[in-house]
């Protein structure tokens, strides 16, 4: 019994972690329609940030904390300028998308190691959240806990979710997204400047970006190549839940945690990944519209 | 009140011309019928008058030249319009939809404040639509009637001066047209109308001015009587006439 609900809880933390590297795109990709290839390297530079950060504040709670809006800020300005200069120019054109931010992906990587060095770097974490949280002792006398990092980062994507989800339901703003997403001629005769709808969604997506390159420095190592890394799982768990819809992603990002984490358990984790792409497969070849889907005009 | 004046409007897709160097004017107050044949550039005049498609020519609202301008620009000078096959935000509430045609002018903070409660002018128009007990459902679950009254509430609470309806009561029941066309009279009170329509029975009723378009040109202007007369429409209309000149 112990044992299913640590497995679960491990789940759970690695569906937060896919959750929070996924939720930026869910905007851009599943709201959008853009392919931003670059997306893992708005989180790579959400990372760099907390470094750059860390070396600014000796105290790593304070550069905590003040990487967590700084990230957002400098990979939501990244967004906006990939927005401005090339993608505004390539919309209704998808594979030109891919090709030109997957160009930007290599270039902003080539980036990152003429200014940081190739090797990775590490940041040193809060001692708050270094060691265990205990949660609850078993009748066996099992203990079940969490890693207070990863119960950070569980507590960091509710707050973006929550957050995000308030913005596009009760806001002017939110409104005004989900209106060009639906209809963007109808919204343009409304008087809704879609351009600069546009790039404000893009700040978004590319700002959450970076808030999860600042979750990820708890997590492991700094390097150039980490946004490769995740964004195929980025991708993955924005495709599986369905384009245009956050709740998919939500649910599709903790699935595909506790999967991972069952399966990996019983078996080892190259072939726990195997598997769990393999039901990823079979699923779309189900539904290829994803778990959840929403009519509209799209861009594409 | 402005009205609408439109020189040489020219709008060609990959050679094909749409739109064929159209004068059209439209005086303050005036309620403009826009009839013509399938093709015959009607919804597409109207495209290049907001902003949707590219034109060359010219096309005044008041003094204000209008082609050239960005869509929601244009939408804030005044002009607003409406699409065929009622097109409102379906996944939005009919607040939404109205709040989204009224905070044009929205700053950007301003964008992140909640707002409270129903504007005067939304709950006016909201009356006026009669949708006010549908407040808060979503749009797409509206009648096709609604839906349609939906848009012309939506260009009330954006206080357009000038309003390009297409097609405003396809599909409407017999008692929903009678309705639409009080209302449009009503509007032209204030605002100046031009109606894309191909009902003749709604046309005759409500109609105070007439333009008949034709593969992309102005083939008839005057009122109801005078182009029903016109021996040019009804050969483009009935596809045969008296005269030698042959069908269209």
């Amino acid at each position: 019994m112990t044992l299913v609900a640590s497995q679960f809880i491990t789940g759970i933390s690695i569906g937060a972690v896919l959750l929070l590297i996924a939720l930026g795109l869910a905007l851009t990709f599943g709201q959008m329609n853009v392919i931003n290839m670059a997306h893992g390297e708005f989180i790579m530079a959400g990372a760099y940030t907390t470094f750059v950060l860390q070396k600014v504040f000796s105290d790593a709670g304070v550069s905590l904390l003040v990487a967590l809006p700084a990230a957002f800020v400098v990979a939501g300005l990244m967004g906006v300028l990939l927005e401005i200069l090339l993608i505004r120019r390539l919309y209704a054109r998808p594979l030109d998308t891919l090709l030109v931010t997957w160009g930007v992906s290599l270039m902003l990587q080539q980036l990152a190691r003429d200014v940081f060095g190739a090797p990775n770097v590490q940041t040193r974490a809060p001692d708050l959240l270094t060691g265990n949280v205990h949660l609850w002792t078993g009748s066996d006398g099992v203990e079940l806990t969490i890693a207070s990092n990863r119960l950070f980062i569980l507590g960091l994507v509710l707050v973006c979710l929550v957050a995000l989800t308030l913005v596009l339901r009760l806001t002017p703003l939110g409104r005004r997204i989900r209106a060009v997403v639906q209809n963007r001629d109808l919204a343009a005769v409304s008087g809704v400047p879609t351009a600069r709808v546009d790039r404000l969604t893009f700040f978004l997506g590319s700002g959450l970006a970076g808030v999860a390159g600042v979750a990820l420095t708890l997590l492991g190592p700094i390097g150039p190549t980490m946004g490769t890394n995740v964004i195929i799982d980025a991708f993955l768990v924005v495709v599986v839940g369905g384009i245009g819809q956050l709740k998919g992603s939500v649910i599709v990002a903790f699935t595909l945690g506790v999967l991972q984490s069952g399966v990996e358990y019983a078996t080892t984790l190259s072939v726990a990944k195997v598997i769990v792409f393999v039901a990823i497969v079979a699923f779309l070849q189900l539904r290829p519209q994803g778990l959840f889907t929403v009519r509209t005009r799209s861009l594409a | 009140m402005s009205g609408l004046t439109i020189r040489g409007l020219t709008v060609s897709f990959d050679g094909f011309v749409a739109v064929d160097g159209v004068d059209l004017d439209v005086p303050p107050g005036d309620l403009r019928f826009l009839i013509g044949p399938n093709g015959a550039g009607k919804t597409t005049l109207v495209d290049a008058v907001t902003g949707l498609v590219k034109a060359t020519g010219s096309a005044r609202f008041g003094e204000t030249e209008l082609l050239g301008r960005e869509v929601h620009r244009i939408a804030r000078l005044g002009v607003g319009r409406t699409f065929q096959t009622a097109t409102v935000f379906e996944e939005l509430s009919v607040l939404q939809n109205l709040d989204i045609a009224a905070g044009s002018g929205r700053s950007a903070l301003g964008l992140l404040r909640r707002r409270r409660g129903v504007p005067d002018d939304v709950a006016r128009a909201l009356e006026t639509i009669g949708l006010t007990g549908r407040l808060d459902d979503l749009a797409g679950t509206l009648a096709h009637g609604q839906k349609q009254w939906l848009e012309i509430g939506m260009l009330l609470v954006q206080d357009a001066r000038l309003l390009l309806l297409d097609e405003p009561v396809a599909g409407m029941s017999h008692e929903e047209r009678d309705a639409t066309g009080e209302l449009l009279h009503q509007i032209a009170l204030e605002r100046t109308v031009v109606v894309i329509e191909h009902d003749m029975d709604f046309l005759r009723r409500y109609a105070r001015t007439v333009t008949v378009l034709h593969a992309g040109k102005v083939l008839s202007e005057g009122t109801v009587a005078e182009v029903q007369a016109d021996q040019r429409v009804q050969e483009v209309y009935l596809g045969h006439s008296t005269s030698t000149e042959g069908a269209a």
